[in-house]
């Protein structure tokens, strides 16, 4: 049983009937993930990919017990799309949308904050390729084929850093129970250490494997956490060693602002909280390897 | 997005904030006749260049006659100004402010930003503000007062009056000051802001509260609601080639080595630099080309990787998801037979259709290097930018 979503996961995708909800949502079907539905307001009791639509996300939980969803919902109106699955009893988002206002996400998190932890929605992304848990379901938009099922949970930012690490452990033959993309905005549905706390509880993963960047607190508070709360090992890789001081790479998130948060100082930090670190970008499958070979 | 002082000086008087009388120059007549304008005997010449620190940098001066402004405006109009923070290529300034000069009483401090690991706004404030405010962060924390604002609520008034007493504006400049600080929080929503920051805000020797200088950021992702927002983009203040990028829609960050990159996602174009570093390469730029690049988009990237004369060797490295290896292998092949290219170039691809993009690049007869993984490949554009070097001698 893999954690956040499984072959028997509900799956319904918001923004379904749209060009880039249709192309991934055939991708997650063939994959074999258990797609239920969509949701496009106003296109409600069409069928679409073989599939029902629905107008109101309440109605796919009601009518088709959907339990997960994907959210490909332009920028201007995600939050809002986001917001309706949380309300409506959805139990995980997956984000993919890249370019949500900050201040709709500063919204949207107060909004989540307002349900007790234990019926709150979780949320990953936005701006992230999504979760894969292999050979079982995909909800996001990866390669499926680069990635093999086995023992190792993954979570980054990054989208293609992380098919990165997964081609690189395929190689080795190490396989990965569950891969999840955090995403790379300012202001994200889960951070590291959330993940960190799914795969704790996840009885296929025996490795963790973080892949972080330089800017922001997020890694290390995930290194102090496995410290004090992870019976696993936890490996990682911080991007950005030779990334310049204060500018801005690509990623809103990864900028270094103040004094902790440069990818050399995250580094010294999680060695002292006794993360194992991956050397260079090209031996994260090596660097996992290792460790798995110790235990 | 960054916006100049006067621009955001405007907005703020919208929102109840008290600013000094000033007026816009383009030109060296213009500055004079705004000082004529405005009453008074000082007059401050206040550079507009997307920058902080513009002070030590001398693009503010203080003139006592409107001879003085004359001569300050000729000074700073199409000059290059260098700040700790434009970098050693400097900001071009070819806009002054020309403001009424002020009787300095006392010198505050008040911000506001999203602070993404609360995931709030926050409202920071020091009675002692100026210059020094950074370095005050770091020797005495204490006299830095941050009050956290709850999204679904908004700023109260009860956090705005902690504020202004711990500024130190009681009694009479009370109502003021909550009128100010509350004023520029509704500024920062409703306009999407991402930083609002007023260093100093003064009290006068008169008693009034002023805000003396005024700098405002704002959200990218929120421009396409905030249509007056995004007219007040001053392209002079950015990067040429950042320009250019952002219009094909790439992500590029111009750096001091020779390799160019081009590379998909930010993450493993960060990974990627890195491990030319650790090869003993220096990368010349950051390129992330993102998802769905076609080929004319990867011509683009080339061509703005190449504008780079100071590029020896070029670096693709994408690993396709959304993307496929044969659209970009195309897009290569494209690029490099349209362009005159004069460095090698590597070309690593991976993941969704890469035996196609690889079977392309192989049928085009370019003299293409090709790697398979990511330590081969920035080891091979390394050995291949090394070559160039020592063949140009």
């Amino acid at each position: 049983m893999a954690v956040l979503i499984n072959e028997n996961t509900r799956i319904i995708v918001q923004g379904f009937t749209g060009r880039i909800g249709t192309f991934h949502a055939q991708e997650m079907i063939e994959y074999g993930s258990k797609v239920v539905g969509g949701v496009t307001p106003g296109k409600g009791g069409q069928k679409h990919l073989g599939l029902p639509v629905f107008n109101t996300v309440r109605e796919a939980v009601e009518q088709v017990g959907a339990e997960a969803s994907i959210v490909f919902v332009p920028p201007a109106f995600a939050a809002d799309s986001i917001m309706e699955a949380a309300e409506a009893g959805i139990k995980y988002c997956v984000s993919i949308t890249d370019g949500i206002p900050t201040q709709d996400m500063m919204t949207v998190k107060s909004f989540l904050r307002r349900f007790p932890k234990e019926q709150r929605m979780m949320l990953t992304g936005p701006n992230c390729s999504g979760t894969i848990s292999p050979e079982r379901a995909m909800l996001g938009i990866m390669p499926g084929h680069i990635y093999s099922r086995g023992n190792v949970g993954v979570v980054g930012r990054s989208g293609t850093l992380g098919y990165e690490a997964a081609d690189q452990m395929r190689r080795l033959g190490i396989g990965i129970s569950t891969s999840v993309g955090i995403g790379g905005d300012p202001i994200i549905g889960s951070s590291h250490r959330d993940v960190l706390e799914k795969l704790e509880q996840d009885p296929d993963t025996k490795v963790a494997l973080m892949i972080g960047e330089i800017g922001g607190p997020q890694e290390v508070e995930a290194g102090i956490f496995a410290k004090e709360n992870m019976s696993k090992p936890l490996v990682a890789y911080i991007a950005g060693l030779t990334a310049p001081a204060g500018r801005r790479m690509g990623h809103a998130g990864a900028i270094i602002s103040s004094a902790g948060e440069s990818a050399a100082e995250k580094v010294e930090r999680l060695k002292e909280l006794g993360v194992t670190i991956c050397p260079t970008p090209s031996l994260m499958g090596q660097t996992v390897a290792s460790v798995l070979a110790k235990l | 997005m960054d916006i100049h002082e006067y621009q955001a000086k405007e907005i703020l008087a919208e929102y109840g904030v008290k600013i000094a009388e000033g007026g816009l120059a383009y030109t060296v007549e213009e500055a004079v006749q705004r000082s004529r304008e405005i009453d008074g005997n000082v007059w401050v010449v206040k550079a507009q260049i997307h920058s902080g620190a513009r002070g030590k940098a001398g693009g503010i001066k203080v003139c006592r006659t409107h001879d003085e402004v004359e001569a300050a405006a000729e000074a700073l109009l199409g000059k290059k100004l260098v700040t700790h923070q434009t970098g050693p290529a400097g900001k071009i300034c070819s806009r002054l402010y020309i403001e009424a000069g002020t009787d300095i009483a006392r010198e505050l401090y008040l911000s506001f930003m999203v602070d993404r690991s609360h995931e709030r706004v926050i409202m920071v404030g020091s009675a002692q503000g100026g210059m020094e405010i950074e370095s005050l962060a770091a020797t005495n924390p204490k006299a830095i007062v941050k009050i956290h604002v709850e999204p679904a609520v908004g700023l109260q008034d009860f956090q705005a009056r902690t504020m202004a007493f711990a500024l130190g504006l009681g009694e009479d400049l009370l109502n003021h000051a909550v009128k100010t600080i509350k004023g520029c929080y509704r500024a920062l929503r409703d306009l999407d802001a991402n930083i609002l920051e007023i260093n100093p805000l003064v009290v006068t020797k008169s008693n009034e509260l002023i805000a003396l200088d005024a700098k405002m950021s704002f959200d990218e992702n929120a421009l396409f609601r905030r249509h007056r927002i995004a007219e007040l983009r001053d392209k002079t203040q950015i990067d040429s080639r950042e320009v250019a990028a952002a219009e094909a829609s790439l992500s590029y960050v111009g750096l001091d080595g020779d390799i160019g990159c081009m590379i998909n996602g930010a993450g493993l174009a960060m990974a990627t630099m890195d491990m030319i570093k650790l090869a003993g390469g220096e990368p010349a730029n950051f390129l992330d080309v993102g998802g769905g690049a076609s080929a004319e988009r990867t011509e683009k990237a080339f061509r703005l990787v190449l504008a780079d004369a100071g590029v020896k060797a070029m670096l693709v490295n994408i690993f396709a998801g959304i993307n496929r290896c044969d659209w970009i292998a195309e897009g290569v092949v494209q690029a490099v037979r349209n362009i005159d290219m004069k460095v090698p170039l590597v070309v690593r691809l991976s993941g969704t259709n890469v035996e196609e993009g690889r079977k392309i690049i192989a049928d085009s007869g370019l003299p293409i290097i090709t790697a398979e993984t990511l330590a081969e490949a920035a080891e091979k554009v390394v050995q291949a930018r090394n070559e160039m070097v020592a063949k140009q001698g």
